[in-house]
């Protein structure tokens, strides 16, 4: 009794102190550890010179021809891939979220294959696809028309920003049909009432409406193309062009100059930084009294004659994202030639056997799963933490500890790696080498898609509940375990299923970060992309496919709604 | 499957190159047990992965209980592993196998190899030995053209490194990389040696395809991705014929650049045992003749015979490579051919 009643009687300043000191210096120190250590390094090496510091690798960096090229190429890429992203998300978005278009849930789910998709493998699949020569499709088409040329070539900047666009649609896609999910219909009708007709009230209603949601995706999407450095190195190497990251990489290359790639580098960090502020800017700047509504009347628009040629469309790009690129694996998987059409003769199983009996892949599987798993676990659990912390604003400074979660979005996936190289191949932390390194890289980067995933699920549980529990005389923690955590069970296991398949995929930072000893699935197909070995590309892609998809299912079975329902909020490479 | 027809034959000839060992049979026990001990081999090897995967079985199958960790990747990327790795004291590698000659001066330089002679290199020829003992020739390879005889008929295909430098060939080209490939980056030198960088310059002109291996661009010549190799490993595209695809290679008259691939332990391997027994498995005649039957490689083994569709290696004009100009040359030779071809 004493001791309780002593406890009482602490001072309200103490008890929130309490509570925020654990969290802060575990924040901190993760702070501290995961960005700013490495970043801190970055900056540094790119201004030191052999004689105290210098700005010589900027200098560089800006004079060097061939890097202006790679930089320059590197925005033609991301400005294009961002806009035909929103050509394509955007109708796709509204067709699925306001009108009758048949089979909407379908196109929604294959969006989410698309989704999903690692993005190299896609474009190593439109390599067997769309290659000016041997590709398939080219192949059908010369034997339809007669014609010499090609009917398209992959190895183009617009081959590029055609592969890109299929992957990277899909993060406007949701931005914007979550925005309209949340506008209601009332104006439009009011319009519609008025007599403007449906184009009419689509242009000047609707369209003002989502535009923040449409500019957010364009940065979203623009920021993924920027990031993205397997793609490029499939199509743009073989074409005789560089992007950012996959000059940074190259610069690793013995003798390395790891000063020039940390001073290229930054100039990408500081795009992505202003790139994200100015989507919070316009995502910010809620000034709309119709956006945020609950629960509004939508009414469904009936498209009428356009229903089919709206389906076609959506299926085209659905096509070009996931039915050809997975059938072309599938193929390739069981062909001894790729090229040629999958015969008797031409059929094997001996990719599969060679795939699987190389020792790099089985440890390579092993590797990827186990850091899949812990950097799930410890990510999931992280986030669900830091976002209860934040949502139910227990402690001091929740706003910054929300912001610092976040702030990783804007790193990518290769300037990470480069920062973690430099970062932990001295003392004290000698990490280069071991698996941590991977999970710090991996954590890092999930961190912020993890924490939005969280955030939004405890957002969606009322604190009346967890208030009732309190004044029927339960303690925060008893609350916690009997009516917050089963609440938020399946919100968290969705956390869970996001960050695994974002690092089962990951391969723009493990590029720079591995050793032979921990090598993931991802590095393995990329070595066997430079030695041309399509076949046994094509099986272990599948086999990530499988994996992947294994996981969506069981997110999908075990949330029982659409998981595209969430938020996409983070940009990863 | 050849490969597994193979096994029974090898094991026996590996029992006899054991016994015929120069070391006394106590020393042999005691050094089998240790690299049992150790248990495996880590080895960066630049051969084409399904070569470098048949050499491994072959091994773990003579001696059960050590693996062989096999990572292929270009030779220059071998190089940036070990250099990256050793910086960071980090020790993973035993036994170290490139393409580029260059390597090993400089690895020798900084006094990363181990000294080590394997079983039988006495007999080698000079061009397979290092005169201070610590890198020996595995296996050699001649750079040569090849073409896709479906999309070009045996009149027209190119028969000199000149001839890829008409205009005709624009688009239809594809090259491997020297900033990946060893064989990639003596085949670039000897022809600056021979013609300048201008060869090159002019090559670019045509738009090759780029791709990194040596292996690749007979695949991509397979497939018919682009009609025409402007370059390569022999071996490989031999490898493509025997399959069955539409593939013939050209010896271009003015030679065709030798590669000599080295094989090293290196100084700190941290599986120096088995590091040991897997040198002598390597240079023991049944896997150099496995190397020359199924893969289509010169050896420097003296006993190794030929497959009867192969030119012999005395009857090729050969281009001649020094190490040493190669290891200088180096950041040159990537740096030129990236600032030709864009990448």
């Amino acid at each position: 009794m004493a001791v309780e009643a002593g406890a009482r009687h602490h001072p309200s300043w103490l008890e929130g102190l309490d509570r925020s000191a654990p969290v802060w210096l575990l924040a901190a120190a993760a702070l501290v550890l995961l960005i700013l250590l490495p970043l801190g390094w970055l900056g540094y090496v790119s201004v030191s010179g052999e004689r105290g510091l210098t700005l010589g690798h900027y200098a560089r960096v800006f004079t060097d021809p061939r890097l202006q090229k790679a930089l320059w190429n590197t925005l033609v890429l991301a400005f294009w891939s961002g806009l035909a992203a929103v050509m394509i998300g955007a109708p796709m978005a509204w067709l699925t979220a306001r009108t009758d278009l048949p089979g909407a849930r379908l196109i929604k789910s294959l969006v989410m294959a698309s989704f999903v998709t690692p993005p190299f493998l896609g474009a190593f699949a439109w390599v067997m696809l769309a290659g000016p020569n041997a590709g398939y499709l080219n192949k059908l088409y010369r034997s339809l028309t007669g014609a010499e040329d090609p009917l398209v070539n992959i190895f183009t900047m617009t081959g590029l920003i055609f592969v890109v666009t299929l992957y990277t649609f899909p993060y406007v896609y949701i931005m914007i049909a979550n925005t309209l999910g949340l506008i209601a219909s009332d104006l439009e009708e009011a319009a519609s009432i008025l007599g403007a007709n449906r184009l009419y009230v689509a242009l000047t209603v609707t369209l003002p409406m989502v535009l923040p949601a449409i500019l957010g995706g364009f940065i979203l999407a623009v920021l993924q193309a920027l990031a993205l450095f397997g793609s490029p190195a499939i199509l743009a190497l073989p074409a005789g062009f560089h992007t950012i990251t996959t000059q940074v990489w190259s610069l690793f290359q013995y003798p390395p100059k790891v000063e020039m790639a940390a001073a290229f580098s930054v100039p990408l960090l500081l795009s992505t930084a202003l790139l994200l502020l100015v989507q919070k800017k316009l995502l910010g700047r809620r000034g709309y009294a119709s956006v945020g509504g609950k629960g509004a009347q939508r009414r469904i628009i009936p498209l009428g004659p356009w229903r089919y040629p709206a389906l076609l469309g959506c299926l085209a790009v659905l096509a070009a994202a996931v039915f050809l690129p997975y059938g072309i694996l599938a193929k390739a998987a069981f062909s001894r030639a790729w090229a040629q059409p999958l015969t008797w003769d031409n059929f094997t199983l001996a990719n599969w056997s060679f795939t699987f009996l190389y020792s790099s892949t089985q440890s390579a599987i092993v590797n990827t799963l186990e850091r899949g798993v812990l950097t799930a676990c410890v990510g999931a659990g992280l986030a669900a933490l830091l976002a209860y912390v934040t949502t139910r604003q227990l402690i001091v400074g929740h706003q910054v500890l929300a912001f610092l979660t976040l702030a990783p979005v804007v790193i990518p996936g290769i300037v990470l790696a480069v920062a973690l190289f430099i970062a932990y191949t001295r003392p004290p932390f000698l990490l280069y080498g071991t698996l941590w390194i991977l999970f710090i890289a991996y954590l890092t980067k999930e961190m912020p898609v993890g924490y939005s995933q969280s955030d939004a699920t405890f957002r969606g549980i009322h604190p009346e509940l967890e208030e009732a529990g309190r004044i029927l005389g339960a303690g925060r923690l008893r609350v916690l375990r009997e009516i917050t955590a089963p609440l938020a069970k399946s919100g968290i296991i969705a956390t869970w299923c996001f960050v695994f398949i974002g690092v089962i995929r990951e391969l723009s930072a493990s590029i720079i970060l591995f050793t032979p000893n921990t090598k993931v699935m991802s590095v393995v197909i990329f070595d066997l992309k430079e030695e041309g070995q399509f076949g046994a590309i094509a099986v272990l892609g599948l086999f990530m496919l499988v994996m992947t998809f294994g996981v969506v299912v069981l997110m999908q079975s075990l949330l029982g709604r659409d998981v595209m329902g969430g938020r996409a909020s983070g940009a990863s490479g | 499957m050849t490969a597994l027809l193979l096994v029974p034959v090898v094991l026996g000839w590996v029992l006899l190159a054991v016994a015929s060992a120069p070391l006394p049979a106590a020393a042999q026990d005691a050094r089998l047990e240790a690299a049992k001990k150790e248990g495996k081999v880590v080895w960066y090897t630049s051969l084409a992965l399904s070569s470098s995967e048949k050499v491994a079985k072959l091994f773990e199958q003579a001696y059960p209980g050590i693996k062989v960790e096999v990572h292929r990747t270009g030779s220059q990327r071998i190089l940036q592993r070990v250099m990256q790795e050793l910086q960071a004291n980090i020790k993973i590698v035993d036994v170290i196998h490139t393409s580029d000659a260059g390597h090993y001066v400089l690895l020798k330089d900084k006094k990363l190899l181990l000294k080590y002679a394997p079983a039988g290199i006495e007999r080698f020829p000079a061009a397979f030995k290092d005169k201070d003992g610590y890198h020996f020739g595995l296996r050699a390879t001649v750079n040569v053209i090849a073409y896709n005889t479906k999309s070009v008929p045996a009149a027209d295909a190119p028969r000199t490194w000149k001839d890829l430098l008409d205009p005709k060939w624009k688009g239809k080209l594809v090259t491997a990389h020297p900033g990946y490939s060893g064989v990639i980056a003596t085949h670039v030198l000897a022809l600056v040696n021979l013609y300048g960088w201008d060869y090159f310059k002019q090559l670019a002109q045509n738009r090759p395809m780029i791709v990194q291996s040596a292996v690749d661009p007979s695949g991509v010549v397979a497939s018919g991705e682009r009609p025409v190799a402007a370059n390569g490993g022999d071996y490989t595209f031999y490898q493509v014929k025997k399959k069955g695809n539409p593939v013939e290679i050209v010896f271009p008259k003015e030679g065709v650049p030798l590669v000599v691939s080295p094989t090293a332990i290196a100084a700190f391997a941290p599986h120096a045992n088995a590091a040991k027994l897997f040198t002598d498995f390597i240079f023991s005649r049944p896997v150099q003749q496995v190397l020359a039957d199924s893969e289509g490689l010169y050896t420097g083994h003296p006993d190794v015979t030929y497959p009867s569709d192969q030119p012999k290696l005395s009857d090729l004009n050969i281009l001649r490579v020094d190490p040493e100009e190669l290891e200088k040359r180096n950041e040159e030779i990537k740096t030129r051919f990236v600032e030709f071809f864009g990448a």
